[in-house]
């Protein structure tokens, strides 16, 4: 063997080196990047397990008949969560009765009334807007409007129009979503027999887009139970002994009950907060759990 | 009887910008089947879509000129649009049935318009499934889900549902073309029926379909009507040379 | 039928024209409501922030670095709000961006369907927990693990808040940026694989790069929405006004603020009660901006496929 061919032999050998390193520093790469796209997943994992965790370790003792059925009280082991469960109930009751035929008539014009004019975009742009400002905001919207305004005072009523107006850019969304999957050529069907518009939004729309429309309602509904923020700027936080048994009484709800005992010193408040967390989360995953049956039942009906 | 059923005088439409149908004038007779023609794109269903305004659906469309039906221009001023429509039926491309029962499609048109209810209703759903040949099959289970139907059946339906508000036009937008040829077949058998009734307009492209089971036919390209008459005529021995190659095959 | 003619197409029925126009009507008040809504905040928050700033120099609110207006000595300096606002909210992201983008990465582009079935629905509990529950959690779990790694920690502190909403924010990053990632055609990664690129480069080449649009629009909904919350920074970042960097401290955020002055029942039409509505507008204010600002990036790099 003579030098040229040594050299270029010792040459080869160290491309394909190079090129082999480069190969697995390519693949280490891949190999860190999903760990840490792994790790992100078990993080978020691990947080909800620790969230649940907590708020079962911490108030299922304290999760009695006594705690559903009491009073608040300054003493821990007196105190109960039945005027602010009867609140939620009366408050979220309202605003579905106000927010659900408001948003869905409103996403119906959109979708099927609407000429596409400026009037019409600026209305769309507007309540795209509204989903992204902080609930807070609509309690003080709620608090100089309602409360104070028009003299409802802190009661049921405007805490009910309050978060109705909170969710209502949701339920509105949500429904155009459900009034478009309905197919063009159903419409086109009953305008060939004659319909009129409403004819056509009332027997062949509606009837299809409204198990769509409910689900989202519900979800939306069910957001509105956890709101505390809003709730708080209307309803303050005032000892209440009573449940309300009218729209213009005076009124709390669940998360505002939790967030005073959060923030009570005493040790014993802990427990009760999680308590009423407990029912606080139960309430949500019958509700939610209400809205998945009801979309998978009328799923099963479609073509 | 010479008379014409609908006189298209001057009609001309505009989607936004695109000029889609050109100063079309046609005759068309009653109680005959009138094929309307040509290659995609040419018009024809926007044309035909004109006779019962269903054009107005899409908000950018603009139209201008007449269409007589029994010497009454439908774009009159004082035109009740929704009576129009319900007595110029129409049967879609594709079948589209209503997610309801059999009965209830059927019974949707007279329902809307509050024509009968209870017993006499039953009896215009039977009449008009009988018209659309379909009663015998769909006599015992008339409460089913319509998609239960198959293709042809379905579009039986749609026929019948257009019965049942006791139209005098029908107009077909290709109705045999999401079918098979035995579905194609019913279809083509019901046509030729309902002619003796109805003042029929079938849009198809296909040419046998058209020699089937057209009396007359309007040959349209690019928006423009290119030829229009008598279908044996037209195919034996047609006037303008687009209309031949068309036929020939040289281009579609 | 035989012979019969087209009838009574010419009288449009009145009675029917009638109702098909009221109907119109009042659906169209319902779609109106949300521009009232607007209208709405937007009085309420300028009626009484005029008036706010009849009595407070608005230089020295936007300038001042000290906020006592429940102490003798009243102070209107929003700046340590804001201040308070913006670290938490920039923990809050520093943990849900990397996190949640990397979630969203493992699900789209790693996990097999059995997988993202069972772990998408968890994101959605995470993202329906009221943030009364997160606020609690901050408080009881979070902040006395934190003091067992900095002893010096005061039991509210930005930190922990911090932290906390952004696990909140989490489940929000990770399924829009997935939904994006997700609606990236197939074809665009069977080309980069065919040319021999691995998985992770062709998760990071070609289809982040794709999806950026969605990407971008859920960093600046995260953020958004940090801003905007109040709950958590209520129960656990403190009450007390500070403009400062160092997250072990106590801060006060301006809904924090909000919501204390809230919970006091002040009399309507104080000076105090009108703080609410001037941190309000500022609050309101700072928020459309950053949405304004994100539907303008999202369109920029949106591309239709």
């Amino acid at each position: 063997m003579d030098c040229k061919t040594l050299l270029e032999k010792i040459l080869k050998l160290a491309k394909n080196r190079q090129a082999k390193r480069r190969d697995i520093w390519r693949k280490i790469k891949g190999d860190i990047i999903l760990v840490l796209c792994l790790t992100g997943i078990i993080i978020t994992l691990a947080s909800l397990a620790a969230i649940l965790f907590d708020a079962l370790q911490e108030g299922l003792p304290w999760l009695d008949i006594q705690f559903l059925t009491s009073f608040a009280s300054r003493r821990p082991e007196q105190a109960g969560i039945f005027v602010a469960f009867f609140g939620s109930i009366w408050v979220v009751a309202l605003t579905a009765f106000i927010s659900f035929p408001l948003g869905v008539g409103a996403a119906l014009y959109l979708e099927e009334y609407a000429p596409q004019n400026h009037l019409t975009s600026f209305i769309r742009l507007n309540i795209s807007n509204l989903a992204g400002v902080p609930s807070i905001v609509y309690g003080i919207l709620g608090l100089a409007l309602f409360v104070d305004a028009l003299s409802f005072g802190r009661s049921v009523l405007s805490g009910a129009l309050t978060l109705s107006l909170l969710i209502l850019p949701v339920i509105i969304i949500v429904s155009q979503e459900a009034i478009r999957s309905v197919p063009r050529a159903d419409r086109e069907g009953a305008y060939a027999l004659g319909a009129t518009r409403w004819q056509v939004t009332r027997d062949i729309v509606v009837p299809q887009a409204f198990p769509g429309m409910l689900t989202g309602a519900i979800l939306a509904l069910s957001r509105a139970i956890g709101e505390a923020a809003p709730m708080i700027a209307i309803a303050a936080l005032v000892y209440i002994p009573f449940t309300p048994s009218g729209p213009l009484d005076r009124f709390t709800v669940l998360p505002i009950q939790i967030f005073n005992w959060v923030n009570q010193p005493q040790s014993e408040f802990r427990g009760l907060a999680a308590a009423g967390i407990l029912v606080l989360l139960a309430v949500l995953l019958s509700i939610n759990s209400l809205a998945i049956f009801i979309r998978n039942r009328y799923q099963k009906r479609g073509r | 009887m010479n008379k014409e059923k609908i006189e298209i005088k001057s009609l001309n439409i505009w989607f936004g910008k695109k000029h889609v149908i050109t100063d079309v004038n046609m005759k068309i007779k009653p109680n005959a089947v009138t094929a309307v023609m040509g290659p995609s794109g040419c018009g024809k269903t926007t044309l035909i879509k004109a006779i019962n305004r269903l054009n107005e659906l899409i908000k950018i469309s603009r139209t201008t000129g007449k269409i007589f039906i029994d010497k009454e221009n439908v774009y009159g001023k004082e035109i009740d649009i929704f009576e129009l429509r319900r007595q110029v039926g129409m049967v879609f491309q594709k079948p589209n049935p209503f997610p309801k029962s059999i009965y209830e499609n059927v019974a949707f048109g007279p329902k809307l318009h509050k024509v009968a209810n209870g017993k006499e209703l039953d009896e215009i759903v039977e009449k008009s499934l009988k018209g659309a040949a379909l009663w015998d099959e769909v006599k015992d289970r008339i409460n089913d889900d319509a998609f239960s139907l198959s293709g042809g059946q379905q579009q039986r339906l749609c026929i019948a549902r257009a019965l049942a508000v006791e139209p005098n036009i029908i107009l077909m937008d290709e109705p045999c073309s999401a079918l098979d040829p035995a579905a194609t077949a019913e279809i083509e058998t019901l046509i030729r029926e309902l002619r003796q009734r109805y003042t029929v307009i079938v849009v198809t492209h296909n040419l046998q379909q058209a020699a089937r089971i057209s009396d007359f036919t309007a040959f349209m390209y690019v928006g423009k009507l290119v030829e229009y008459g008598d279908t044996k005529s037209l195919f034996e021995k047609p006037e303008n040379e687009l209309v031949e190659q068309y036929i020939t095959g040289k281009f579609g | 039928m035989a012979g019969e003619n087209i009838k009574n197409i010419a009288i449009k029925r009145k009675k029917r024209r009638i109702g098909e126009w009221i109907i119109e009507k009042l659906l169209f008040g319902t779609a109106v409501i949300s521009v009232f809504t607007t209208l709405a905040i937007l009085g309420v928050l300028l009626f009484e922030a005029v008036g706010f700033f009849g009595e407070v120099s608005i230089i020295d609110f936007f300038t001042g670095t000290q906020w006592t207006p429940l102490f003798k000595d009243q102070q209107f300096g929003i700046l340590p709000l804001i201040g308070g606002t913006l670290l938490v909210t920039a923990i809050a992201i520093g943990v849900a961006i990397p996190i949640g983008l990397g979630s969203a990465v493992f699900l789209s582009e790693y996990a097999p369907n059995r997988i993202r079935k069972t772990i998408k629905p968890i994101l959605e509990i995470l993202a329906g927990i009221p943030t009364v529950v997160y606020g609690y959690f901050a408080l009881t779990f979070v902040s006395p693990i934190l003091q067992t790694i900095f002893p010096e920690l005061i039991v509210f502190n930005a930190l922990s808040a911090g932290l906390v909403m952004g696990i909140m924010i989490i489940p929000m990053v990770a399924s829009l940026s997935e939904d994006a990632m997700m609606a990236v055609p197939q074809s665009f990664r069977d080309g980069a694989y065919a040319l021999g690129a691995r998985k992770h480069e062709v998760s990071l080449g070609i289809v982040i790069p794709s999806a950026l649009s969605g990407i971008i629009a859920s960093f600046v909904l995260a953020i958004s929405r940090a801003v905007g919350e109040t709950m958590i920074v209520s129960i656990a970042a403190g009450s007390t006004p500070r403009l400062t960097l160092n997250p072990l401290e106590s801060i006060q955020t301006m809904t924090g603020y909000i919501s204390q002055i809230s919970l006091g029942e002040v009399p309507f039409g104080s000076l105090e009660y009108k703080t609410i509505f001037s941190v309000g507008l500022t609050l309101f204010l700072m928020t459309l901006v950053i949405n304004i600002i994100g539907q303008w990036i999202a369109k920029r790099f949106w591309r239709r496929y």
